[in-house]
């Protein structure tokens, strides 16, 4: 699984930090930040957590592609 | 005070629960019409997924229209006097004014920026025990502990010093006694806004390590005084009563499930799932989210043309079996749902991971102090607060 997240949308709500602290994190202005990228997927134990995170995010800032 | 007759469907509850007619509504027509507390007729949107569709549309539901669903002169306001307390008030803006205040207060609100307050949120609620504790029981945890505690909050992350201190929570909480004419409300929120004014000025002049200082560093020149005064005052209506009342009326919950209560003072694992569960099943904020059409749409097959309001019962959607089964079971130890007690969309609360903190950090902090915590009354005599927009409790009388 990828992650794309759209920082023009994101309201810096930290939804996803909470759900999946090893796929998202926020920069500094409280922004998304995915710590997954086209070389590093989501790791698999981490899937649903993403997955959660993305139905979740209150901005649907966050979409993820399935492999 | 307005009569109970008059309080609309989505506001009344029973004890902690909504009452049957909004579930009646979510699971029939999913859409009914009703009468806001200030007499503007609306349709009240009841189902998850609907609530969250409409949330999450700021182009087809505008948020700026609220002048229609809260007249100024039901709140004692002349028409200037309302515009200008509407600046810097998040709540009240459409996208992009909103998105630019928004956005220069998210670096405020970071899971990051939220553990480096931890600490000072620890010392706060331990110093708030230790005053429980030293007046011996029994004792109103109401007044003694729930309301104090995001106020003292507050006022680290506003920067009030410390000499002004103890003013500033005793007007906190004369503000929110709902039993005050609106005279005297009026002068008190006034009252408030001059201090937020006083503030707001001194971060102008040497601007600290508070949300407000780094407003002014950060933005000086594009965030004028008036703002800044709004979204302080914002940060305290939206922040105080809120955590207030769940730490009041989320303690009673698990006082009558001593089971789960158990749990959440003895399993720290327990505590987020817990806190989470809580803001689902007591939804507090049951006012109705108001929105305006700006389009003709259609909800749960109801026609709603443009210019016609929408009041969204976030009661009705947490607790709405297609959200979670048995949703009207307080259970701790489910798994955290995509409950909607904060919003959801663009509007979703700022100062969601603050009350989280919070939360988490009082709640086991309050019943370790007081293993043997229960009711100083019998629970028929516990007085629930029969009309307010937060949904909380007048007291808890408890011992230990």
């Amino acid at each position: 699984m990828r992650i794309v997240a759209d920082r023009d949308r994101c309201i810096g709500a930290g939804n996803c930090v909470m759900t999946a602290p090893e796929v998202f994190d926020q920069d500094d202005d409280g922004l998304v930040a995915p710590l997954v990228d086209e070389v590093h997927p989501v790791d698999p134990a981490s899937v649903d957590a993403a997955r959660q995170a993305v139905a979740r995010c209150p901005a649907t800032a966050l979409r993820a592609l399935e492999d | 005070m307005t009569e109970v007759s008059e309080i609309p469907l989505h506001m009344r509850r029973a004890q902690f629960d909504p009452i049957d007619e909004l579930g009646e509504v979510r699971d029939n027509a999913g859409v009914c019409p009703v009468v806001t507390p200030f007499g503007v007729s609306a349709h009240l949107v009841s189902r998850y997924d609907d609530v969250r569709e409409v949330l999450s549309d700021s182009a087809r539901f505008s948020t700026a229209d609220r002048h229609a669903l809260t007249p100024p002169d039901a709140a004692g306001l002349t028409e200037q006097e309302y515009a200008r307390a509407r600046v810097g008030n998040l709540l009240t803006y459409d996208p992009p004014e909103h998105t630019r205040l928004r956005r220069m207060l998210t670096p405020e609100f970071t899971v990051r920026r939220m553990r480096a307050l931890r600490p000072r949120i620890v010392e706060i609620v331990e110093a708030a025990l230790d005053d429980v504790e030293r007046a011996g029981r029994p004792a109103d945890l109401v007044s003694t502990f729930a309301l104090p505690v995001p106020s003292l909050v507050i006022c680290e992350l506003l920067g009030v010093p410390y000499a002004d201190r103890a003013d500033f929570q005793r007007r906190t909480v004369d503000q929110l006694d709902a039993s005050h004419p609106p005279e005297r409300r009026l002068a008190l929120q006034q009252a408030s806004r001059a201090y937020m004014a006083t503030l707001v000025e001194r971060a102008r002049r040497e601007p600290g390590e508070d949300i407000l200082g780094m407003l002014v560093r950060e933005h000086g020149d594009d965030v004028s005084a008036e703002e800044l005064v709004g979204i302080a005052s914002l940060l305290l209506l939206a922040g105080h009563e809120t955590t207030a009342n769940m730490l009041g009326l989320g303690t009673l919950a698990l006082l009558r499930h001593p089971d789960q209560l158990a749990r959440v003072r003895d399993d720290p694992a327990s505590v987020e799932p817990a806190v989470e569960e809580l803001l689902r099943w007591l939804s507090i904020v049951h006012a109705g989210i108001p929105r305006t059409a700006t389009t003709e749409v259609t909800i749960a097959g109801s026609t709603i043309a443009a210019g016609e309001h929408v009041v969204l019962a976030l009661p009705g959607a947490n607790r709405d079996p297609a959200l979670v089964d048995d949703p009207d079971r307080l259970d701790i130890t489910r798994e955290p749902t995509g409950h909607v007690a904060f919003g959801h969309g663009l509007h979703h609360c700022l100062g969601a991971p603050l009350a989280r903190l919070e939360l988490r950090i009082a709640y086991p902090a309050l019943l370790r102090r007081f293993p043997g915590l229960a009711l100083a009354v019998p629970y028929e005599q516990i007085a629930f607060r029969p009309y307010s927009v937060i949904h909380g409790l007048q007291a808890l009388p408890v011992t230990w």
